[in-house]
């Protein structure tokens, strides 16, 4: 019944909201640091006199940077698996990520781009570009882009992307301070400055994902039927690819390589909400913070006094899930 | 040459906890060609892969000579009992005499070295299967209806008493199937080699087998000469189908001719008994 | 039988021998050399003579330090651990049917080094007991790859990526074990962890002798049995060879080389993949790819970490060498087998 199930995705959204109330005040009031409410509050309100409330003023940047990252990684992840068809796609796992992290370490290395404005169109070119690369190598051969061929082609890319960072960086000490931060991505260090910087990417990636959602409903259904439907197909998939690649270039230039929260948070969501990508869309953007939240709330308190970085949590949770669906994937399809 | 028997007794078998093949008995007459037949998931391959130790039956035997086979040592049963599978393997850029000599694995324990007679029954296998033109050449490379007969060439090499193919012919053009039913049955007059296959094509059974199963169900339904087993109540039995049997003029085996909802007339040659239905004829059809 | 079709299946053995002996004949000499190569120079020159007279065991002025302490320990444990690369890394691509199948890639030498990286930081273990500790660990995450990717027998690309899955966690656990270790610098770790030889010592070098000799000598053993399942396992039953035990036995010793060399020198990325890869395109279907593929994994090691140290703009560990020659080698091989239209 239609209003059962509006009435249930409310709830849901409902639901995800106060979620990400919730995370957004346990990011701001736990870390590395246990600190007393008094100083939180006081924090909030402005004060960083006291060390513990300057801890807490730390946090608020790193908060909201985690929150945005986390939507726009499970945006993209929607977004991809509703393009490719793949239920295995992220961007982790179709090398994107390590993409854009490739390209902006060259960048840095062989080009020495110091602003982080060049750093974030470097990362998103270096995504582009390797999604492309992915997808053509994954459909070469017998029976196109099947899902496991896709996502073989595209772990296969991320693992030969990894060792290339590593050569390019390890003998760098200039650069090699953020050396970990290119393989495994993190929201420590997070400033407003950074977050100003790549607003405005996320904010353009957001509006043509939200856009494309009706179209992403029709590619669904097969690219024939698609355009039996009216859909220009190529032109659809063009602009939901981009949107993507927005959001994870611009992600992957602050945060690094994070992967797994566009595996998880779209699956998750697609059994709450369902398949439209109008519900689904918003849905995993407001999931994805939460989880994001969540991961690097985890990484710091198992971690104390360190902290763990994001990337590392969601690949900890993110890896058994993706296990679970290869072995859910039919064989035959190949 | 010694000729061996194989024999499955009350046989039970299955994959994980379906049970395909049900308390199933089958004698396999030494020195003939034996064909089974049967729908899809009858259990044909099901059968085959547990006469060739493949899967372990749940109950039952399968006994060579009269010995179970479950208990022999690899080795010793591959000496005996050859087996080409249904997809079998071509490692890349392998050639047709390096598969071939595969065959010969059996004979030869971990130190031993390949010996004149190796290489004798590789030869005589290629001879005889008309390969040795392509010795050189790589397998994937060659068409289909080659690469089949390279696969019973290496079955070949292995020198057994009995051989069991699983579908030989299911994707080839049927000039390759009839090349390799040709070859099988050299191989059967020549060396007296007990064959045992799973053919999908009922007629290019009935015409080739000295023996015929048979199976419905994970149950043999029945079996023996192809005139006494391909009957119309078979076909319907085995596969739910109508049919006509008449005698194949070519082989003077029987063939049998399927008989569906269109393309029915009501003139057939052969028995002149009256059809049970046509319905783009009601009436008399006119020749024209 | 026609006498010119014996005397096509022997010309064609012949042949096959002779082209099998040409490559392990050339990639043997290329293993002496390079370790002669790699004793005699360095930062400095040794000639020949005085590298023989040290390695006899006198005492010669300038050259005994060089070369007995500092260039022997390291082309020796060069050599053992690309051996065993090779050996562990060619007997999972055979066993599995897929050159992609490769531990390095799979996730086992993560489990291996993520076992040591926890002995030694946490257990504050040392020495063999690391090893064993490997092995043990190594073994494991193997046979949960398996277990995994077992659905209906196990396809090729499932357990990949399923090996990649389990590579993902493990190095998760990896960062979260050095992340309560700060003794240990990031980069320091991040040497180790892409597989170097810095800093080897002679005691290193029996237990991994004895684990190549042990688990070596097994996997050499069963070459004849474990090449039939090339075949498919349902032709490899039929030829006579018990299919589930050659696997077991294999698995195990293939695990146990690498885990023993992983421990020693961390996971030298690729080599295991290079070494398997090449070789099978080496020596194209004549044989088992075993030897070569040892032999191989050695002038690999050996190279990359002349390289490393030498003769690039700054000092590399070997495992970034390997790893930075691997990675375009795995793409190329990806789209190599797509094109082809072989299913993975």
């Amino acid at each position: 019944m239609t209003t059962g199930a509006e009435g249930m995705r409310l709830l849901w959204l409902a639901t995800v909201i106060a979620g990400l109330t919730l995370l957004l005040g346990l990011s701001v009031a736990v870390g590395t640091r246990s600190v007393g409410w008094s100083d939180v509050v006081a924090a909030l309100g402005g004060a960083s006199g006291t060390i513990d409330q300057a801890a807490v003023t730390v946090r608020i940047p790193r908060t909201l940077l985690a929150g945005a990252a986390g939507a726009a990684l499970g945006l993209a992840g929607a977004i991809m698996q509703g393009v490719t068809r793949n239920p295995l796609a992220d961007p982790g796992i179709l090398g994107v990520n390590l993409g854009a992290s490739l390209a902006v370490v060259v960048g840095v290395a062989w080009f020495g781009i110091t602003s982080s404005q060049a750093f974030i169109w470097v990362a998103i070119l270096g995504a582009g570009v390797t999604a492309v690369f992915v997808y053509t190598i994954g459909s070469l051969g017998r029976g196109g882009a099947t899902p496991l061929k896709l996502a073989l082609a595209g772990v296969a890319t991320s693992i030969a992307f990894a060792s290339l960072v590593v050569a390019i960086i390890l003998p760098r000490a200039d650069i090699a301070g953020g050396i970990q931060s290119w393989r495994i991505g993190g929201v420590g260090g997070a400033t407003f400055g950074a977050i100003g910087e790549v607003t405005p990417f996320l904010v353009g990636g957001v509006l043509l994902a939200l856009l494309s959602a009706r179209r992403l409903n029709s590619l669904a259904l097969g690219d024939e039927i698609a355009t039996g439907l009216g859909e220009r197909v190529a032109l659809a998939r063009a602009t939901a690819a981009l949107s993507a690649i927005l959001l994870c270039g611009a992600t992957t230039a602050v945060c690094g390589p994070i992967g797994f929260v566009g595996l998880v948070v779209p699956h998750l969501c697609r059994l709450l909400v369902g398949v439209d990508h109008r519900w689904l869309l918003p849905f995993a953007a407001l999931a994805g913070a939460c989880l994001l939240l969540a991961a690097d709330v985890m990484g710091r308190i198992i971690a104390r006094p360190n902290e763990l970085e994001v990337g590392v949590v969601t690949a900890f949770i993110g890896a058994p899930f993706f296990i679970w669906i290869v072995r859910r994937q039919r064989v035959r399809e190949l | 040459m010694i000729t061996h028997t194989l024999a499955a007794k009350a046989l039970s078998a299955g994959y994980g906890d379906t049970v395909v093949l049900n308390g199933l008995d089958l004698d396999v007459p030494p020195g003939r060609i034996t064909a089974i037949v049967g729908a899809n998931a009858c259990g044909k391959s099901t059968l085959l892969r547990a006469m060739s130790r493949l899967l372990s039956p749940h109950n039952g035997q399968v006994l060579l000579d009269g010995k179970s086979i479950h208990h022999m040592p690899p080795r010793q049963l591959a000496k005996m009992l050859g087996l080409l599978p249904q997809s079998p393997i071509a490692p890349e850029g392998i050639t047709v005499a390096d598969l071939v000599g595969r065959g010969r694995h059996p004979h030869q324990g971990m130190f031993s070295r390949w010996s004149r007679g190796d290489d004798e029954a590789v030869a005589a296998a290629l001879e005889m299967t008309k390969t040795a033109g392509l010795a050189e050449r790589p397998v994937d490379e060659l068409s289909g209806g080659q690469r089949q007969r390279v696969w019973i060439a290496m079955a070949l090499a292995q020198r057994t008493d009995l051989l069991l193919l699983d579908e030989p012919t299911t994707f080839l053009d049927v000039s390759h199937q009839i090349e390799v039913l040709d070859l099988l049955t050299d191989l059967n007059h020549s060396r007296g080699t007990t064959i045992v296959m799973v053919l999908h094509d009922l007629n290019l059974a009935a015409r080739y087998a000295d023996h015929l199963v048979a199976m419905a169900r994970g149950r043999l339904h029945v079996s023996g000469p192809a005139e006494e087993v391909l009957t119309e109540e078979t076909v319907r039995h085995v596969f739910g189908l109508d049919s006509r049997i008449i005698s194949d003029p070519i082989s003077g085996r029987p063939i049998m001719l399927p008989i569906g909802r269109h393309r029915v007339t009501a003139e057939p040659t052969g028995t002149g008994a009256p059809l049970p239905y046509s319905s783009d004829n009601p009436q008399k059809e006119d020749h024209s | 039988m026609q006498a010119s079709s014996i005397d096509i299946v022997w010309n064609g053995r012949a042949s096959r021998m002779r082209r099998r002996r040409l490559v392990i004949g050339s990639l043997l000499t290329l293993v002496v050399l390079l370790f002669a190569l790699t004793l005699m120079l360095g930062q400095t020159f040794t000639p020949p003579g005085e590298v023989l007279r040290v390695l006899f065991g006198e005492e010669v002025q300038g050259a005994s330090f060089t070369v007995g302490q500092l260039r022997l320990p390291r082309a020796v444990l060069a050599v053992l651990t690309g051996l065993s690369f090779g050996l562990g890394g060619a007997a999972f691509q055979i066993m599995l049917r897929n050159p992609l199948a490769s531990p390095d890639i799979i996730g086992i030498n993560l489990g291996a080094s993520a076992a040591a990286v926890f002995a030694i930081v946490v257990l504050q273990m040392n020495g063999p007991a690391v090893s064993v500790f490997a092995v043990v660990a190594a073994l494991g995450v193997a046979m949960a790859i398996y277990g995994l990717s077992f659905r209906d027998g196990v396809a090729g690309t499932r357990l990949i990526l399923i090996g990649i899955g389990v590579a993902a966690m493990l190095e998760s656990f990896i960062a979260y074990t050095l992340s309560r270790a700060p003794a240990w610098s990031l980069q320091e770790a991040m040497r180790w962890l892409a597989g170097s030889l810095n800093g080897t010592q002679t005691s290193q070098t029996l237990p991994l002798l004895v684990a190549l000799f042990l688990f070596g000598g097994l996997l050499l053993s069963r070459a004849r049995d474990l090449d039939t399942l090339r075949l498919g396992d349902d032709t490899a039953a039929a030829l006579g060879t018990n299919v589930a035990a050659t696997r077991i036995i294999v698995m195990i010793a293939a695990v146990g080389v690498i885990a023993v060399a992983t421990a020693v020198a961390g996971p030298v990325s690729f080599v295991a993949f290079l070494a398997g890869s090449i070789a099978a395109r080496l020596v194209g279907g004549n044989g088992s790819i075993l030897l070569p593929a040892a032999l191989l994994g050695a002038v690999l090691v050996m190279l990359a970490d002349y390289a490393g140290q030498f003769l690039l703009p700054s000092r590399y560990p070997v495992g970034v060498v390997t790893g930075a020659l691997g990675a375009p080698y795995l793409i190329y091989l990806i789209i190599r087998v797509n094109r082809s239209g072989g299913s993975l």
